[in-house]
């Protein structure tokens, strides 16, 4: 008998991201959607970035996961658009995020390309990301890119931690 | 356990051929569809070998922290190559893969911007070739999202999110070494004026541009050139850096005509599939 679709969605949270653990692939908002095609499971995932080297081991795991259950004819489709935004990463997982140590998107601070960047900078708005550890927001920005694409590298002023921030796209 | 076949293998050939079994002729030059293709490797290639020549400072850069931006640059652009490769090869039909085409083409089938192969040099020079291109690439991208075609239009929204944030960084960088130390600005300097004459060849059109654009496919070279001036005259000027005033522009890469570099990066980039037919892990 096949399993139902919201069953399938349960056992994909349960899938935790390969680069940050705390958080599963539902969590992240990557599964764009579940359907059975007569005996055949389609899931149709986005990639977060394009070069993300993750893409692979996330399709390996979901597929994993669920042959482990039993699903035999399994079909993994790739969606581009809509491109994946970090406003899709649920808000209880922007919790985990801070906890795990790694400052969570602040919506609607996507970079527009350079002419929006320095008009941000001018007019004395540039981004403020709190510190996880501490919660202050007396930090600076290191790096533009992190450990990963989709983080950047910033340092806490008063407790010094250096930290990744997921970058808003 | 056997070893993987290599130039040594007698049938190394046979491989070549059974991996062209297949394959429907060449498209043939003139059509909307070869246009396309040629099109979409010469956005592929670009991003291919900026990406190639950026990964090249894996290990080497400064500080640790610009290494690891320097490796996620190149990884946003790879992963950008495989979707425009990945799309010529589904456009040509013939069975060729966007890895197919990355490493089993020779220098005059790819049709990169001279730009994208100058050699790193330093530091400073490479973030200069970068903000040069990231400039021109942004509003590229912004453009290419009302291609009539939606699989151009959804790589070029995906592509473009990453991009916003290489200019951003690329911008940034050339302001704080241009306006940096006396050392960093005359290197700044230095990089723009070398750099110069390699940048035009992005704002010429060749006859397949105009078709594609006259297709509604992709946007015309030189009407990317007023975002690409206005941005260049902001951060030089920021960066305390003269724009040299002459317009002279390298062409040839778009038609495959490259410079000698462009065999180096290849041999480097293309050593394992030429030297291993076959081979994947």
């Amino acid at each position: 008998m096949q399993p139902d679709t919201e069953q399938v969605w349960r056992w994909l949270s349960e899938v935790p991201d390969p680069e940050i653990p705390v958080i599963s692939l539902t969590d992240l908002g990557i599964i764009r959607d579940v359907e059975w095609r007569g005996d055949t499971l389609v899931v149709t995932v986005t990639p977060t970035y394009s070069g993300c080297p993750a893409t692979g081991v996330i399709n390996l795991d979901i597929e994993q996961k669920l042959r482990e259950n039993g699903i035999d004819k399994l079909e993994l489709k790739r969606q581009l658009s809509p491109a994946w935004t970090t406003d899709w990463i649920a808000s209880e997982a922007k919790e985990k995020l801070r906890a795990y140590g790694i400052a969570p998107p602040i919506d609607g601070t996507a970079a527009a390309g350079v002419l929006a960047g320095r008009a941000r900078r001018m007019s004395g708005e540039e981004l403020t990301v709190p510190c996880p550890r501490c919660g202050s927001v007396n930090t600076a920005r290191v790096s533009q890119f992190g450990s990963t694409p989709c983080k950047a590298a910033y340092q806490c002023r008063d407790c010094l931690e250096p930290f990744d921030y997921f970058k808003c796209i | 356990m056997p070893s993987l076949p290599d130039v040594m293998t007698p049938d190394a050939e046979a491989l070549a051929k059974a991996a062209g079994n297949g394959a429907r002729a060449p498209l043939a030059a003139g059509t909307l569809a070869h246009d396309l293709f040629t099109g979409l490797t010469r956005l592929g290639d670009n991003a291919l070998i900026l990406g190639h020549r950026v990964s090249e400072w894996c290990g080497h850069a400064p500080v640790l922290e610009e290494d690891i931006a320097l490796a996620n640059v190149a990884l946003d652009l790879i992963g950008q190559t495989q979707l425009w490769l990945g799309l010529a090869g589904e456009v040509e039909g013939r069975g060729r893969s966007a890895d197919n085409l990355a490493f089993l083409r020779d220098a005059w089938h790819f049709s990169n911007i001279l730009l994208v192969e100058r050699p790193n040099r330093d530091f400073g020079h490479t973030l200069m070739r970068q903000f040069l291109f990231d400039a021109w690439h942004q509003p590229m991208l912004k453009a290419l999202e009302d291609s009539n075609d939606a699989r151009i239009a959804e790589i070029a929204a995906k592509a473009g999110k990453e991009v916003a944030y290489h200019l951003e960084r690329s911008a940034d960088l050339v302001i704080r070494l241009g306006d940096g130390t006396e050392e960093s600005h005359a290197r700044m300097q230095d990089a723009l004026e070398r750099l110069w004459p390699w940048t035009g060849e992005a704002f010429v059109a060749d006859d397949i541009d105009l078709r594609l654009a006259e297709a509604g496919l992709m946007p015309a070279p030189e009407s990317l050139r007023p975002v690409w001036d206005a941005t260049l005259t902001e951060v030089l000027s920021e960066a305390t850096l003269t724009t040299p005033d002459s317009t002279f522009a390298h062409t040839g890469g778009k038609q495959g005509r490259h410079t000698e570099d462009m065999g180096h990066i290849l041999s480097s980039m293309q050593w394992l599939q030429r030297a291993y037919p076959g081979a994947t892990w």
